[in-house]
């Protein structure tokens, strides 16, 4: 079969995505094209009906599509092509094989790939949850599509299992739309949310939050019934007689997410078993020359406006040309640090600027974020609070960039 | 003199703030670590405002279209801004931008299209 050839093929049309192709675009490229699986380019975003998008890169709060529509309006302008209803079903060596309706099977032959297939949430699997495999158990971000998509309410009775944003967004979008939700169950002493939605999702509607508990079983025949709920002792297990039963029909999970990486994992990309997504350098290319990750299949974002600034990123890199030659140090997660990207940086040639981005291991108040080579101090951070639930960055300017003469490693000072 | 208890939302600190109040009106807001927090204690004890988001159903169409309030509205209209959307049926074809419902529960607000329907 005769392959296309194109200079760029991006995977995925949500936010990293576009941002990726338009800013290889507006660097010259016009050989690109982007993949994507769903019937509209946009990605995730077209179900985040809610506001708060965009207050970084526009310096207003969006709704999600509002957010999506400003890249997808942009690329059309452009003039860049969206291949819609196309899945990818694999990348290898640079060759990337797709398949559609309309177009049946394409192997496009690329100069360079752009790999920007988002996440996914967890699922019930994943929890190993007792219980029976009744209808009515579902990933927050499933119900949300229903929801707000589809207009279709997965149930009436609900308990949210996680206290991740999107399990709350969803507790307040199912309560605005008539369901009752009895509780939003949380195993860890605290959430991973965001303040504003523990107060205007759960708070403006009375939701108990259940923090240091956990869905201990599941009950229902066809159709969920009921699930009990249990608190959990210092090791996350459940503590005898401490379970309430809960009447209803919904059971939604919002337990994390996971970078989609498949494609990345069978292209040989050398994967970090921190982050979940391709290890990269600074320039966000990943072990296989030629290909690039950014956005959340390289790492889970809170804020979506961060996804676009590091796609475009890719974009630039991609459209610049592969980059072999100089040393590549390593980057390091050191105490109370957990998955730096880029995990390396490549020395030599031009240097710029860098910005390193982490989750803290903890919450700290007033510590210090640190970045350390060859014992040295090279760039630091304070900040009044660091907390998991919110990516930390800590930028090294050209200058310091330029004197990097070894493994960089950051870490958490003050904790 | 009455008390209120604020968790701020402006950022991840999420001070925990008190406000005292007399007769309806702010004297006191304690707890807070900078003037965000008190702007926000006073604006939530006096008249918490809220955006709305949701869908409306399209005319002749299956999927729903997804619209939010203009501008934040007083919190106790939320319930009431829900009903007056539940019988809105907009006709296709509608920009992003485009009026689905003028002053929603009396709030002045208008509520608007997020996305377009062909």
């Amino acid at each position: 079969m005769n392959s296309i050839e194109k200079k760029i093929v991006i995977v995925g049309a949500g936010p990293a995505g576009l941002a990726a192709a338009i800013a290889a675009w507006t660097d010259g490229v016009r050989d690109l094209i982007v993949l994507e699986r769903e019937a509209q380019p946009g990605g995730i975003l077209r179900q985040c009906i809610h506001n708060g998008f965009g207050l970084h890169r526009f310096g207003e709060e969006l709704t999600g599509p509002e957010y999506a529509q400003r890249d997808i309006d942009r690329a059309r302008e452009l003039g860049i092509p969206i291949q819609c209803n196309t899945t990818v079903l694999s990348v290898e060596d640079r060759r990337v094989v797709c398949v559609s309706r309309e177009h049946g099977m394409q192997i496009f032959s690329a100069g360079a790939v752009i790999l920007a297939m988002g996440c996914r949430e967890r699922p019930r699997g994943a929890l190993g949850t007792p219980g029976t495999r009744c209808a009515g158990v579902y990933t927050a971000g499933t119900a949300q599509r229903f929801v707000n998509l589809e207009g279709l309410m997965p149930g009436r009775r609900v308990v949210i299992l996680g206290s991740g944003d999107i399990g709350l967004i969803m507790a307040r979008r199912m309560t605005l739309q008539g369901a009752q939700v009895l509780a939003c169950v949380e195993i860890m002493p605290y959430s991973s949310g965001l303040n504003r939605n523990i107060v205007q999702c759960l708070e403006d509607y009375d939701i108990p939050l259940y923090l240091n508990h956990t869905v201990v079983d599941i009950e229902g025949r066809e159709r969920l019934s009921g699930v009990v709920v249990a608190r959990v002792d210092e090791n996350r297990r459940p503590v005898p007689g401490s379970e309430i039963h809960f009447d209803c029909d919904t059971l939604l999970l919002s337990v994390g997410l996971i970078p989609e990486n498949e494609l990345s994992a069978a292209a040989g990309v050398r994967m970090s078993p921190v982050t979940s997504g391709p290890e990269v350098d600074d320039h966000l290319q990943t072990s296989v020359p030629g290909i690039y990750a950014c956005g959340n299949v390289l790492h889970v974002h809170d804020l979506v406006d961060f996804v676009s600034e590091e796609s475009a990123l890719a974009g630039h890199a991609a459209a610049a040309g592969i980059r072999e030659t100089g040393t590549l140090v390593k980057v390091l997660d050191g105490n109370g640090v957990r998955g730096v990207v880029p995990q390396q940086v490549r020395l030599g040639e031009e240097p710029r600027e860098v910005r390193l981005m982490f989750r803290p291991a903890g919450v700290y108040r007033g510590a210090c974020a640190v970045a350390r080579c060859n014992g040295r101090e090279i760039a630091r951070k304070k900040a009044l609070i660091f907390t998991p639930g919110e990516m930390a960055v800590l930028p090294l300017s050209r200058e310091t960039v330029a004197a990097i003469d070894g493994d960089v490693t950051v870490e958490m000072e003050g904790i | 003199m009455e008390e209120k208890l604020i968790t701020c939302i402006n950022c991840p600190m999420g001070c925990r703030m008190t406000v005292r109040l007399e007769d309806g009106e702010v004297r006191e807001v304690k707890g807070n670590t900078c003037r965000r927090g008190d702007t926000y204690a006073r604006q939530e004890c006096t008249q918490p405002l809220r955006m709305v988001t949701a869908v409306v159903q399209v005319e002749g169409r299956k999927l729903p279209v997804s619209v939010k309030t203009r501008s934040p509205i007083p919190k106790e209209g939320i319930a009431r801004c829900m009903r007056e959307l539940s019988q809105v049926r907009v006709c296709p074809p509608v920009a992003a931008g485009d009026v689905v419902l003028r002053d929603v529960c009396g709030s002045g607000v208008d509520v608007i299209a997020t996305r377009s329907v062909e």
